[in-house]
């Protein structure tokens, strides 16, 4: 647990206080780190574990269990390439596919300059967009192929970086 | 109680408000084959979907293990829907599982094999993609080999309810999903204390202790004076090994096997449980006298020591300095031994058979050595050695009846061979102990308050014009409870034992598994009496013996008079007690 600061252990107990009188606050808890952290690491987890009473390995179980979690850090711009059926079916499969061809990384992945990571996700129900993309929660919708590389140089843009 | 009137394959029967389809139909004779379902429910995933029943009233087909009788009921086991569905259910599993059974530990004693078996399971029914595979054998103790879980759950339930905070659980999603400790990492880096318990109860052999047979085998072949121990339990149970009936004692021909499988020696550490609680007993009365750290708590069982490590490294300062029973006499045999012998402690080799898996890593141990001589070389399951001696071509069950070797460290107590059962070592230290500081020896030789399989015990044992409170534990979740006491500064007792599996090592993850499939001649409920039948073994064995007390062992006071002079003598500091070190629950590298 040496990698976690003070004041990071500090908050994630203050996290778990939170939800004290609660009969199940594990996935309330963990959401919130997510949402704050950006990703649950183990040494996070053990914090978690002693606040709780509940064991790493439960705890890891929920984490890997939902898709929303992470154990590693994720992208400053997170892609949601939707794969439910009506965006499948509308050809979903071949935009995540470009999206992974151009930046390099797999679903679940994160690029070296930690500026985006593609996840793979199951019915947003946003089907009459299909095929839909969500990027840091805006909607993409009906996106075609040849969009992906101007949508991504838009974000590498907004970010000053030179293409 | 209230009964109910149900009927199974037609034939009415009573049975219990409350119990589940295949509770009821075991107490009325019918054994319905389960997997994931382990007694009274300890584990009711009801996720195999091998026990399927016909039952009036279910939507569907029953799973048994979890679907409660009701008046009325009528349980078709035998029909032809619930057969076929059983049997897919089977081949379902056999479908992800790598079906390497001629190769597996767990070969014969397998539940998922046996089933299969019974439901006659066919090859190649659902061929499709695997689950990608953990095969972890970094421990010493346990290998856990994913590629033939089937996700039971039965381990994950087990380490909970021993150890309350376990190390095992789900995770991942669908056809990923794996059974292990946190972030798949190995057992070695985990915050698992090696008791076995999960080993204890899984179906299949996706966990089974680490063989050393090999290990063995090695040194034999180059030629070592080799030297074997067998703990106390191991008496107790290795007969189960060979079909004998649960609690049947073997000690005699437990010898005889150990002697023809080419031992140089064989002795019992029993001899060596005498001069842990001389040691023990007498650290516990000078901490008592000199103001020393109290309570002190005993240090025999390595699950309960590697807990402590992980968990309560602020109360190590508790735990006696003692090494372990088989660990002394290691030491000994290597020393006083090799003298007597003018032997080079070099060329010795020395086995342990015990009931426990965690003995493997105890063994391991950088303190466990004086002067770069390891105090034991091999430590063997009690199956391990059931396996080595059906090797052998041995028909145990015709060996006569042989002894330990006698001298230098052939002769044992009573005290020593409760060691194996919960309460037994501090039984063994209160008879010393009354002796030490009465001067006498206490009218019952028994303790009565100290034996059972409650789960935390105490007693108060008036002695030396002081009352001596003492408290035994076993399984981390009742060890916890008392531990907290400790830290909170609330704890009344002097001595404290605590045992890593529950009930001891009469329970221990080495020992042979029991299920009611294949003990069909044991009662009914052997599953939840066979730790009482095991311990009932040691005790016979100790109202036997005519020695019942440590102090009064003569090689042992033989063994002080010629070599380590007296109790927590330097030279017995050397030798017979070691140190403890905290360690982080987790000990991974960054990822």
């Amino acid at each position: 647990m040496a990698r976690l600061s003070g004041a990071s252990v500090a908050r994630i107990e203050e996290i778990c206080d939170a939800y004290q009188g609660e009969k199940t606050p594990l996935v309330m808890i963990l959401s919130d780190i997510q949402r704050e952290f950006g990703y649950v690491p183990l040494e996070v987890q053990e914090v978690v574990s002693r606040k709780t009473g509940l064991s790493v390995a439960e705890i890891y179980g929920v984490v890997t269990f939902y898709s929303f979690f992470s154990l590693t850090p994720k992208g400053k711009h997170v892609i949601g390439c939707c794969l439910g059926t009506a965006c499948y079916v509308k050809g979903a499969q071949r935009i995540i596919d470009r999206f992974c061809n151009d930046l390099g990384i797999e679903p679940g992945g994160t690029t070296d300059d930690g500026m985006f990571t593609i996840d793979a996700l199951r019915c947003i129900g946003a089907c009459a967009a299909a095929p839909a993309v969500t990027i840091d929660g805006k909607v993409y919708a009906r996106v075609d192929i040849s969009q992906v590389p101007g949508i991504i140089s838009a974000y590498r843009q907004m970010e000053g970086g030179a293409e | 109680m209230s009964l109910v009137n149900i009927k199974i394959e037609g034939r009415p029967y009573q049975v219990e408000e409350g119990l589940t389809i295949l509770e009821a139909a075991r107490q009325c004779g019918y054994e319905i084959p389960s997997l994931c379902s382990f007694n009274h429910g300890e584990c009711n995933q009801g996720s195999c979907r091998v026990c399927l029943v016909e039952a009036t009233g279910a939507r569907g087909l029953a799973a048994s293990c979890v679907y409660q009788v009701a008046e009325g009921m009528e349980v078709l086991i035998n029909s032809p829907k619930a057969v076929a569905a059983r049997r897919t259910s089977v081949e379902l599993l056999l479908s992800n599982h790598n079906v390497n059974c001629q190769q597996c530990g767990k070969s014969g004693q397998c539940e998922l094999q046996n089933v299969a078996r019974i439901v006659g399971a066919r090859e190649g029914m659902f061929k499709g993609a695997k689950t990608p595979t953990t095969y972890d054998d970094v421990s010493p103790s346990i290998v856990r080999d994913t590629s033939k879980c089937i996700l039971c759950g039965r381990c994950v339930e087990r380490c909970k309810n021993a150890h309350g905070n376990g190390v095992l659980g789900f995770q991942n999603r669908g056809f990923d999903a794996k059974v292990g400790p946190a972030m798949d990492i190995s057992f070695a880096d985990s915050p698992c204390i090696m008791c076995g318990q999960c080993v204890t109860v899984c179906p299949t052999g996706a966990l089974l202790p680490k063989s050393e047979i090999d290990k063995v085998d090695f040194a034999r072949a180059q030629g070592k004076y080799m030297v074997v121990q067998t703990a106390p339990a191991v008496r107790a149970a290795l007969g189960e090994e060979f079909g004998l009936p649960i609690g049947t004692p073997v000690t005699g021909k437990m010898a005889a096997a150990l002697r023809r499988l080419g031992f140089n020696r064989v002795y019992d550490v029993d001899f060596g449980a005498d001069l842990t609680i001389m040691e023990e007993a007498n650290e516990l009365l000078d901490r008592v006298k000199s103001g020393g750290v109290l309570p002190m708590i005993t240090s025999c069982s390595p699950g309960w020591v590697n807990y402590a490590e992980t968990y309560y490294a602020d109360l190590l300062p508790h735990l006696s300095s003692c090494k372990s029973p088989h660990q002394m006499q290691g030491a000994i045999i290597k020393s006083y031994f090799a003298q007597a012998h003018g032997l080079d402690p070099k060329d010795i080799f020395v086995v342990s058979i015990m009931p426990c898996t965690a003995k493997k890593s105890e063994k391991d141990r950088a303190q466990m050595e004086v002067d770069g001589i390891r105090d034991v070389d091999a430590v063997l399951t009690v199956c391990e050695l059931g396996d080595l001696i059906k090797r052998s071509g041995m028909q145990f069950n015709r060996l006569p009846e042989e002894g330990f070797d006698y001298d230098i460290m052939g002769t044992s107590t009573g005290a020593g061979v409760i060691f194996g059962v919960t309460g037994g070592v501090m039984e063994a230290a209160l008879r010393t102990a009354y002796r030490v500081l009465e001067g006498k020896e206490h009218d019952a030789v028994v303790f009565n308050a100290v034996r059972g399989f409650d789960g935390i015990r105490e007693a108060t044992i008036a002695m030396g014009g002081m009352d001596v409170k003492v408290a035994v534990a076993s399984g981390m979740a009742n060890a916890k409870i008392l531990l907290d006491q400790i830290r909170e500064g609330t704890s009344p007792y002097h001595f404290i034992e605590i045992m890593g599996c529950p009930g001891g090592c009469i329970n221990g993850g080495g020992m042979p598994i029991v299920r009611h499939c294949f003990l069909p001649n044991e009662d009914v409920d052997i599953v939840d009496t066979y730790r009482a039948k095991r311990a009932r073994a040691l005790y016979t064995e100790d109202e036997r013996n005519t020695l019942r007390q440590s102090h009064n062992n003569p090689q042992i006071i033989e063994l002080y008079s010629r070599f380590l002079e007296k109790p927590n003598s330097h030279k017995a500091h050397e030798l017979l007690h070691t140190t403890y070190a905290g360690r982080e629950p987790f000990r991974v590298q960054d990822h």
